[in-house]
């Protein structure tokens, strides 16, 4: 997913002058208000996260007609946690740069770092990432970054996990944790997507199901499988209480996916009595 | 020197004012939504903004006692830490100067506190100058709630999670101390221009 971003109308875009006058401003003196973490920089070495690393891609894997994941070796990698992204930067000959921000869909543990890129049409980025990156090709990856849309085995659970759509990737990465870790941790998925040909990760999502210990509720907005007699409707108040955990059960839940959406489940989970302090959302794609 | 990544060539620019985007950022015409949990509903009629902290006195206004305050039009660039800016925004609100007004201080940052629990630090010379903004509308209509109404921050020469959503009051203090995205591994100052993003930058 591409934090932010995913669907956005991406029109004008910009800046290969802009890069310089960036640099240039640098050395324009202070600003005010200086802080104390560049007092703390200064002191000390920067935390590994914010250092640009090579990073080679190993392997490309097609999810569906419009994603791909993408998993990088990147020497000196800091271990990450579930949920959290990466930036990372592409430069063309003539020195422009473009950077976006990712969620990694890896756990932990998994060999490399795994990126699932949408392939926005009219984008910049994610059709480059797409459609000419190979494996053996290098860009440039930061990170790990973000600190509050994060699970760990021992934060324990149970989990409500909702996705929207490609909102699916850092909760696949939570996901992947706990089987990664043995975690016995009670979870359970609401996935909404158009259709069963938009689901990402479809293969390891049934394998998942098979095994127990997560739950998969799916439902399809537009065009569901032929013979489903599940959920083929928009989240709502009925279906949020017919996907587990209990309220009584406090679950942690996390939500990720379109505005709209994540509005939505928010809303009606505050007003089936979750406490807002429960609910970490993570959103993107336009709004208006 | 980053190597160059093969194959890339990025997008023509067009009709862009190079001066006026930051490095690592991409103009949306759109306005994307960023929140860490579920909007807050607060009824204008319990709804207040208060001045606490290292002042003589705390300030406190209500929802119509803000809107009778002198209002300001700023119409500003915004830039999110997730790399969109969106140019020429129109908002309206009181500048923060006019509230500071209200109370003596020597404090030299403040904390910004919201309906939902969100904080974020500042120092006190960024909220000041017509630099800052209790905005209340934007673009000529009510400020809606998933981009922080009733009222927000707008700090536009820093990155937009300084700008608080649901903004309810200033904390004024004698020190810096990182608010909610400065405690997660985001900047604690932020400044776009020098690409300050997270921690270390």
């Amino acid at each position: 997913m591409e934090r932010a971003e995913i669907h956005g109308r991406l029109s004008v875009v910009r800046h290969r002058a802009a890069q310089l006058l960036g640099r240039l401003r640098l050395s324009d003196g202070h600003a005010s208000g200086s802080s104390s973490t560049d007092k703390r920089a200064a002191e000390g070495a920067p935390p590994a996260s914010v250092v640009w690393r090579p990073a080679t891609v190993a392997k490309l894997q097609v999810e569906t007609g419009h994603a791909k994941t993408i998993v990088f070796d990147i020497p000196g990698w800091p271990r990450h946690v579930a949920g959290q992204h990466v930036d990372l930067r592409l430069t063309a000959e003539d020195g422009y740069q473009a950077e976006r921000s990712y969620s990694i869909a890896s756990a932990p543990e998994d060999y490399g770092v795994a990126i699932t890129v949408d392939r926005i049409p009219d984008g910049e980025v994610s059709p480059f990432m797409n459609d000419v990156l190979l494996v053996g090709d290098q860009i440039e990856i930061r990170g790990p970054f973000g600190g509050y849309f994060n699970w760990r085995t021992e934060d324990g659970g149970p989990l409500l996990l909702i996705a929207g759509g490609s909102g699916l990737v850092p909760l696949m990465a939570m996901v992947r944790h706990r089987q990664a870790t043995a975690g016995t941790t009670e979870v359970h998925l609401l996935l909404s997507a158009r259709s069963v040909e938009d689901v990402l990760y479809q293969d390891e999502l049934r394998a998942l199901g098979a095994a127990g210990g997560v739950t998969i509720t799916q439902t399809f907005t537009r065009r569901p499988p032929p013979g489903w007699d599940g959920f083929a409707r928009r989240i709502d108040r009925e279906m949020l209480e017919a996907v587990g955990p209990a309220l009584a059960a406090m679950p942690k839940v996390y939500i990720c996916g379109p505005t709209a959406f994540v509005e939505q489940a928010a809303e009606l989970l505050v007003g089936l009595g979750h406490p807002p302090e429960m609910i970490r959302t993570e959103r993107f794609g336009p709004t208006g | 020197m980053s190597p160059i990544t093969r194959g890339f060539h990025g997008r023509p620019h067009e009709h862009l004012d190079a001066a006026r985007l930051p490095p690592g950022q991409q103009v949306r015409t759109d306005f994307p939504v960023l929140s860490a949990g579920p909007t807050p509903h607060t009824p204008l009629h319990e709804w207040t903004f208060k001045i606490t902290g290292a002042v003589d006195r705390p300030a406190s206004w209500t929802w119509e006692e803000l809107l009778a305050l002198p209002a300001q039009k700023p119409t500003v660039d915004i830039h999110c830490v997730t790399k969109w800016s969106k140019l020429d925004t129109h908002w309206k609100g009181v500048s923060i100067d006019t509230l500071l007004a209200a109370v003596q201080t020597s404090a030299t940052h403040v904390l910004a506190t919201c309906d939902g629990g969100y904080s974020t630090n500042l120092p006190i010379a960024d909220v000041t100058g017509d630099r800052a903004w209790i905005v209340y509308e934007y673009d000529g209509a009510p400020l809606p709630p998933e981009h922080g109404g009733p009222a927000r921050l707008l700090v536009p020469h820093l990155y937009f999670w300084k700008s608080a959503k649901w903004v309810r009051g200033l904390m004024l203090r004698d020190h810096d101390a990182p608010g909610f995205w400065e405690q997660h591994g985001y900047h604690i100052y932020g400044d776009p221009w020098k690409e300050q993003r997270y921690t270390g930058d």
